[in-house]
This record gives structure tokens, C-alpha cells and sequence, in this order.
């Protein structure tokens, strides 16, 4: 389980996030929202340890990770898997490099172990024999699919997830999803997905916490967020006229 | 600047961080190598040649004298190329060559987040990244100049044999004659010394990249900059300590 207690982040003179406390559900789905600006991304980079919280505290299984050093850390970053925005794949690398990285960093499995390990990742992503192409041959939804898969590689108890569906059409964006979340289901991993896509909200939504200027203004579920009275909740979700109909017809 | 520079300290320090897996580590720095050394081969042996063959013109050219023996104008083109002209030009170049693409290629990965990727898988990211590139710096910069020192001589007798200013027999006897052996231990610790500054100024500026691509050419610009500043001061600073 993951829980953030009174996390703060400045940059500068610039409060980004503002005193926000939380904790991500085991085996769910957890999704961070809000508006572009927000702090959804600062908050997940603080979460994993890119960013140094200002003052609070990132707890990982009752473990203070924000205490710890670089060392320390590493531990439960070999527990951490974490699909970027831009999917971040290592351009000199082929797909299959790319997700036998880790493993041959951190494990003493053999080459034939790891090469069953990528062609096992790369099945769940369904991008089976796609081994030998690099990232500059891949489509936008493919480099996705691939960050999955390698996130997945270390067979990770935790999967963080950046703005998954941005740059994606709705059709893959909804594939995408439905990845993370049989992962999640299949792995048991405690999801967090930072997104403004309502698409992700209703669909996958187990656990939803939204931020709006660097505060958390409100906690639910997918189920609970479409009868919510919270003002800045229902200004961001309800931003669209499609929404709003939708709503009426609930 | 008193910040950068101990940016620039910590930067090393964690770079030569035990490393996660030796064999991977030794993979990234035979690859650097490849890259360092032969691909600036080419480069280095065109530029060597000419310097050699200009600097034994313009020597054969400045000592038109009877009082001076022409062996004397095969002496001085050894001893400038290998104390100065191979290594310091070669030096300049390679900032150009490997230095840029050091910067481009590390800061490349910042702006695109692979190295936060492999922050969050655990790696040592300054470690994986730079300590390889100052690894192949080090030890291909100094066999380049030597490339650079041997076709630089070569290129002092193709100049020889084409202008018969001097003749060919005086300049290999002036190559060949009344040698110390202090200037082959100069060229040496400068080319140590210049392969440690191009690769470690060029993946700092790289690692510390913020922004986009427009940021990602100015590190790389600052780098070739700085490396070049700082290869002329210790360029001094080595030849006023060992000469």
C-alpha cells in the first residue's frame, strides 16, 4: 500500500502542490485527476521519487521512501514499474532490449529466460513479434503498449502510469486502458494513474482523487463521482456538454 | 559558477558509483569506445595529415637560412605536433565531434524522460550514462592522438617530398634525430587530461538539460564551448608545469 501524508512541492517561489494526503488502493486502479496544471504530474513524480517533496512523507508499505537515499531506495524501485507520457523507450534500443533492460541489470536470470520474459510481456500488450523494431518504427499507441511492457518486465507490485491516453486516438486510448487494467487485475498491482481523460475515469476508475490547483478537493470512486455536489469536481467532469447529458440520463 | 562547479564535482562522484551489473556497465563502455575512437577516426587522420604538412611548410618557409641546417625544420614539426598541434587540435576537433554528440545525446534523454526512466528502475543514471563516455574518453583520445602524431609526420614528409623545400633524407633525419623524451609524457597527461574535459563537461551540460529540443542545442553548443576554453587553460596549465 502506498499512502502520501501532507506532501507539499515548491518550485521556487511557485506552490505546486499544497499539503495533499492520500493512500492508493492494492490491486486497484487508483487515478489521479484534474485540470492541466493542477499538480497530478508533480504529485505522481514526488510519489516515485523524481521530485523531492517540499515537506511530507511518500510511505511504501510503512516504509518512508522520502527518507531514504538513493541506496535505500532502490529496493522498492525494483518493485516500481512506470509508463511516462512520452513513454520514455530508450531510442538506441529495440523493443525487446528495451524491456529485458532491467532484468539484466537486476536479475541473474539466462538469456533464454529473459527473451521469454519480453515475448511473454509483449503478448500481454499484444504487440507479439514486434521483438527486433525500434522505437522510431513504432506508432504512438505501439511506444505505449511497449512502456507497458516494459514496466511490467520486473513483474512490479506497483505500475505508475502518466497521462496514458494523451496523443491517442479514442479507440486506442480505450485499449490502453483496458491493458492497465487487466494488469492490474491479473498482477494485483496498486495502479496510479494520473489522467484528465473521463473516458479512463469512468471506465477504470477504482479509486479517484482530484486535485485542482495543487489541493485535494474530493475522494470516490467512478460510481460516486457522477452524484457528487463538490463544485470543482463537477466544473472539471462536467466541463463538456456530452457530459453533462450523460449525467441527466444516469 | 562556483555552483555549477560543484554541481559538476557531484555529478562525477556519483558517476563512478559502484556500478548495478559490471557486464552491462563494460558492454556500454566498449560501445563509447567504438563510437569515440573509430568513429572520430576518420576525422582526426584527415585533419592530422594536413596539420603535419602545414606546419612543415611554414617551418621550411621561416628558416630559409644558410647558417641553419634543413634537418632543423623536420626537428621543430616533431616536437609541435607532438606537443601541441596533434594533441591540442585534435583536442578542439573531437570537442566538436564527440563532445556535441555526448551533450545532444544525454540531453536528449532528460527532455525525454528516459532518464527518469531509469531512475525509477533503479539505475544509477549518471553512473550508466556518463561514467562509460569518460571511460572511452580517456582511453581513446589519447590512442587517437597518437594516430594523429604518426600522420601528422607523415603528413610533414608527403609536404617534404611535394615541395622540395626540404629534402626528404633531411627531414627523417631531423624526425629522427636529438630527442627528449619529456614531450611523448607531455603529449601523453594532455591527452588524458583533454579526453577527461570533452567527455565529463559535455555529459554534464547534457545531464543537466531542461526544456526541449532548442535547450538540447544550446547544451550541447555550451558544452563544445567550455570544453574548448577549459581544453586551451589546461592546455597551458600542463605545458608552464611539465616543460
Amino acid at each position: 500500500m502506498i499512502e502520501i501524508k501532507d506532501i507539499y512541492k515548491n518550485f521556487g517561489g511557485n506552490e505546486v502542490l499544497k499539503g495533499i494526503s492520500a493512500s492508493f488502493k492494492p490491486g486497484k486502479n487508483n487515478l489521479i485527476i484534474g485540470s492541466s496544471g493542477s499538480g497530478k504530474t508533480t504529485l505522481l513524480k514526488c510519489i516515485v521519487g523524481l521530485h523531492e517533496p517540499t515537506n511530507g512523507e511518500v510511505l511504501y508499505d510503512n516504509e518512508n521512501f522520502t527518507a531514504m537515499h538513493f541506496e535505500g531506495r532502490v529496493p522498492i524501485r525494483k518493485q516500481i514499474g512506470m509508463l511516462f507520457q512520452n513513454s520514455a523507450l530508450f531510442d538506441s534500443m529495440t523493443v525487446e532490449q528495451n524491456i529485458i533492460f532491467p532484468l539484466n541489470l537486476f536479475t541473474n536470470l539466462s538469456k533464454a529466460e529473459k527473451l521469454d520474459r519480453a515475448n511473454f510481456c509483449l503478448e500481454k500488450v499484444n504487440l507479439a513479434g514486434t521483438n527486433k523494431l525500434f522505437p522510431s518504427e513504432l506508432s504512438g499507441g505501439m511506444k505505449k503498449r511497449v512502456g507497458i511492457a516494459r514496466a511490467i518486465s520486473m513483474q512490479p507490485k506497483y505500475l505508475f502510469v502518466d497521462e496514458p491516453n494523451s496523443g491517442l486516438d479514442p479507440k486506442t486510448a480505450i485499449l490502453i486502458d483496458n491493458l492497465i487494467n487487466e494488469i492490474t487485475d491479473e498482477f494485483q498491482t496498486t495502479t496510479v494513474i494520473v489522467t484528465h481523460d473521463m473516458n479512463s475515469v469512468m471506465g477504470i476508475g477504482d479509486h479517484i482523487i482530484f486535485l485542482d490547483n495543487g489541493l485535494k478537493w474530493w475522494e470516490g470512486s467512478n460510481h460516486e463521482i457522477a452524484h457528487t455536489d463538490n463544485k470543482e469536481l463537477n466544473e472539471f467532469v462536467f466541463a463538456s456538454k456530452f457530459m453533462r447529458a450523460a449525467r441527466e440520463k444516469l | 559558477m562556483f555552483y555549477s562547479f560543484g554541481r559538476y564535482i557531484l555529478l562525477l562522484r556519483l558517476s563512478f558509483r559502484k556500478p548495478e551489473k559490471f557486464s552491462v556497465y563494460w558492454e556500454e563502455v566498449m560501445r563509447e569506445m567504438v563510437s569515440v575512437g573509430i568513429g572520430s577516426l576518420g576525422i582526426v587522420a584527415i585533419i592530422s595529415v594536413f596539420i603535419g604538412a602545414v606546419a612543415t611548410i611554414q617551418t621550411a618557409f621561416q628558416l630559409v637560412s644558410d647558417f641553419i641546417p634543413k634537418t632543423v625544420v623536420g626537428k621543430i614539426t616533431r616536437d609541435s605536433t607532438i606537443l601541441e598541434f596533434s594533441p591540442t587540435i585534435s583536442a578542439l576537433v573531437l570537442a566538436g565531434r564527440v563532445g556535441s554528440s555526448i551533450a545532444s545525446q544525454i540531453g536528449t534523454m532528460r527532455v525525454t524522460e528516459q532518464i527518469d526512466a531509469l531512475e525509477i528502475m533503479g539505475v544509477n543514471a549518471p553512473g550508466f550514462l556518463i561514467s562509460p563516455k569518460i571511460i572511452a574518453g580517456v582511453t581513446m583520445v589519447p590512442l587517437l592522438i597518437i594516430i594523429s602524431v604518426g600522420l601528422g609526420l607523415c603528413g610533414g614528409y608527403i609536404a617534404c617530398a611535394a615541395s622540395r623545400d626540404v629534402s626528404t633524407a633531411d627531414y627523417i633525419s631531423g624526425l629522427t634525430g636529438d630527442f627528449n623524451q619529456v614531450i611523448l609524457v607531455v603529449c601523453a597527461v594532455k591527452a588524458i587530461v583533454f579526453g577527461f574535459i570533452i567527455s565529463s563537461i559535455c555529459a554534464y551540460q547534457g545531464f543537466y538539460t531542461s526544456g526541449g529540443s532548442l535547450e538540447v542545442g544550446q547544451s550541447a553548443t555550451r558544452g563544445v564551448v567550455f570544453s574548448c576554453v577549459m581544453i586551451l587553460f589546461a592546455d597551458l596549465v600542463i605545458s608552464r608545469m611539465l616543460l
